[in-house]
């Protein structure tokens, strides 16, 4: 191995360095201002994360998974996953292989920034000897693995059907310079080295390439144009990153153990939430999610744009963006950078009600509300105000608790006081705390030790926000999931096919699949829905949109049925009164909630 | 004309597309569904803050329209947005965006007396 270049520069290196200084002093901006904007709690909870030997391990294992193996995405889709995996991972070893081979052969010059970049132009090397073939394998081998990544790149973004994708993201401008820039990289290092390769030595990709095109690359005046070429790309595609989604590659770095450390989204644009807008690969696969997408006019308001308009301060589009999602939650259980879709919009919603014109909230009346004294052998059942529209649930749910043998007592017999989710949802957290801190004294003064709930969105409330001591919150599906086990509730299966709808606050909010499931199995013999657990689509009738009209609520609610009936079930099962009653709105068979099936099927 | 000590006055009717009533006008265009509502009652006998109050989102829209928004937008406070009068109108009225509209347009003014804004 020897230097062929002595003098170790050439000035068409130029764009490359010129690309890569802008990129880290960009970056290095970026991460100071992420850091400054955090709250002092927060930072230090961030610091400590870094030094705990328990989070360091997690971030090295979620780097290595995410951005380079692109773990998530391989069993989302297989082709997605090789496309992009090919190209991170194979990119990551050449530039790795680049700079190993400088440390081997010629360390003094690993200060020149681009060195390791250029190796093949700089140094000379017989592809006889065994390190010579061994790294020009690797080399040619990595570079394999990128173009035919690239190759189904260019696929997908003409044909997105073919690799699974019904849309895709509709680029941006500098998108666009990014992406064919990005394209263009790697054939152009195939050809600048398909020269070097004539002179310097090279493998099985190089040296072909040399060969078919041999009249063009005698030529001593292509030789450097080739290498012109391919630094010019490079530092096209490194100049134009920070505008563009390819931010996502040093961003995705920092989000990591952001993300690791637990931290909350405070802002709609700074801190924590900067570092997932500038995360955000616009990947457009929170598109297809959407369930909103079944109208088309609805696509401009998926998550990947929503980023979009907060990065470019577009005020207007942010506020319909977030005034209009269902907070289904889907898109974040399906986001490759776990972007905290919800919490963005629910952040946006909070600052823009702070300045919204509005009539001051009066609970002084909850006052009067006096708790029912239980005791601790009897359960509380809070039915929530839902279900006073679905009075079928809990008579229901008394049905099965008596059947069980259960002492129990109903906490608002009297009328419900509401749990708080839809103002915290409509970004009035002051009044929802209000609402929290009633409900959370009648339930805590009445000695009950089981809180039974029978509503998706109170559960969730109940459990994310609540904070209940001495309380256990069970939702109804654990809770008959549990007396059912326990030998308690003894039931009969009628055979009918069943198909359960996860309610989006009990399935993505909580996390409950499997009990409601496994209760049904009892009961009746249950048919998959093609989309179902954390990829359920939402009923359509969710509280959590503010603007959503009727509607446009309705071809939600068919797109989901349709989803639900693609099996022909013979009943919709659904477990959240709200589910309930707008799903039997559209669906062509009967829609039973959870109680109701189970109190059917109870043994005589 | 004989003068038998009285005359003709001109129409003492009330025009009520002279009425001034720039806030609802307002709020009519921000949530053009508010012109939709057929005062059923549906909301109000599903509210849930109306267990505990006299709150009733009828009798509000009513009033509004009236321009006599002084006697029922204090009810307003005691909403909790549940959104339950949103499931059962039968008008699909977004009733919940509704409330945090007429917030938006008559605000914590709309409470005061006239005397003290």
């Amino acid at each position: 191995m020897k230097e062929r270049i002595l003098a170790a520069y050439d000035p068409f290196v130029l764009p490359f360095v010129f690309g890569m200084t802008f990129v880290l002093g960009y970056c290095l901006i970026a991460l100071v201002r992420v850091l400054v904007q955090l709250k002092p709690a927060d930072r230090q909870k961030f610091a400590l994360s870094l030094i705990t030997p328990s989070a360091i391990a997690r971030n090295v294992r979620d780097l290595f998974c995410d951005c380079l193996f692109h773990v998530k995405l391989w069993k989302r889709n297989k082709v997605l996953g090789y496309m992009h995996a090919s190209i991170a991972f194979g990119w990551f070893m050449i530039i790795v292989i680049g700079h190993i081979e400088t440390i081997l052969y010629i360390p003094e010059r690993l200060h020149k920034l681009y060195y390791p970049i250029f190796f093949r132009y700089f140094m000379e090397e017989q592809n006889q000897t065994l390190q010579g073939s061994f790294f020009f394998f690797l080399m040619d081998f990595f570079l394999l693995v990128i173009l035919s990544g690239i190759t189904i790149a260019i696929i997908k973004r003409f044909r997105s059907r073919i690799v699974g994708m019904r849309r895709t993201t509709r680029l941006t401008l500098p998108d666009l310079i990014g992406l064919y820039s990005l394209w263009a990289i790697f054939p152009l290092r195939w050809i600048a080295e398909g020269f070097t390769a004539g002179v310097a030595g090279g493998s099985f990709m190089t040296i072909p390439i040399n060969w078919l095109l041999r009249n063009f690359m005698s030529n001593p005046q292509n030789f450097t144009l080739a290498w012109w070429l391919y630094s010019l790309a490079l530092g096209t595609f490194l100049t134009v990153l920070p505008f563009t989604r390819y931010m996502h590659i040093p961003a995705e770095i920092l989000l990591i153990p952001m993300r690791n450390a637990g931290l909350p989204v405070r802002h709609t644009r700074k801190g924590f939430t900067l570092a997932m807008l500038y995360a955000c690969p616009s990947c457009g696969v929170c598109i297809d999610a959407c369930p909103m997408g079944v109208q088309k006019k609805n696509v401009q308001d998926a998550t990947v744009y929503m980023v979009r308009s907060l990065r470019r301060r577009n005020q207007r589009r942010s506020l319909v963006n977030a005034e209009k999602c269902l907070m289904c939650g889907k898109c974040a259980a399906l986001c490759q950078v776990q972007l905290d879709a919800c919490g963005i919009r629910l952040a946006y919603r909070t600052a823009q009600e702070k300045k919204n014109n509005r009539l001051p909230a009066d609970f002084s009346y909850l006052a009067a509300v006096a708790p029912r004294q239980v005791g601790e052998d009897k359960v509380l059942y809070y039915a929530g105000c839902m279900s006073s529209l679905t009075p079928v649930i809990s008579r229901s749910v008394q049905k099965v608790l008596e059947a069980a043998g259960i002492d129990w007592e109903m906490m608002d017999k009297d009328g419900s006081i509401c749990c708080g989710r839809p103002l915290m949802l409509s970004g009035r957290q002051e009044e929802a705390r209000q609402l929290i801190e009633k409900n959370r004294k009648l339930i805590e003064d009445s000695g009950a030790q089981v809180l039974l709930v029978s509503c998706a969105i109170c559960y969730r409330i109940f459990k994310e926000q609540y904070g209940l001591i001495g309380v256990e919150v069970m939702h109804y599906t654990e809770y008959f999931n549990q007396l059912i086990a326990e030998g308690r509730l003894k039931l009969e299966n009628g055979h009918e096919t069943l198909v359960y709808h996860d309610p989006c606050d009990l399935g993505r909010g909580c996390g409950i699949y499997d009990a409601p499931r496994q209760a049904l199995a009892a009961v009746g013999q249950l048919v998959p829905a093609p989309k179902e657990r954390k990829e359920s689509i939402c009923c359509g009738g969710s509280v959590g949109s503010l603007t959503l009209r009727y509607e446009d609520r309705e071809p939600i609610t068919r797109g989901s049925v349709e989803n639900l009936t693609a099996n022909n079930p013979e009943q919709i099962v659904t477990a959240c009164p709200l589910c309930l009653k707008t799903l039997s709105r559209y669906a062509p068979v009967p829609v039973r909630d959870f109680a109701e099936i189970l109190a059917d099927h109870l043994e005589p | 004309m004989i003068d038998f000590g009285y005359g003709l006055t001109p129409s003492a009717t009330l025009k009520i597309e002279n009425v001034q009533n720039p806030l609802f006008e307002e709020l009519h265009r921000r949530e053009p569904d508010v012109a939709k509502c057929i005062a059923c009652g549906s909301c109000t006998a599903s509210c849930s803050a109306g267990v505990f109050t006299e709150m009733s989102l009828r009798r509000v829209i009513l009033s509004l329209q009236r321009g006599r928004e002084k006697e029922t937008l204090p009810m307003l406070r005691h909403c909790m947005l549940c959104g339950k009068c949103l499931l059962v109108c039968p008008r699909g009225i977004n009733t919940r965006h509704l409330i945090l509209s007429i917030g938006k347009v008559y605000g914590p003014d709309g409470l005061k007396e006239e005397a003290d804004r």
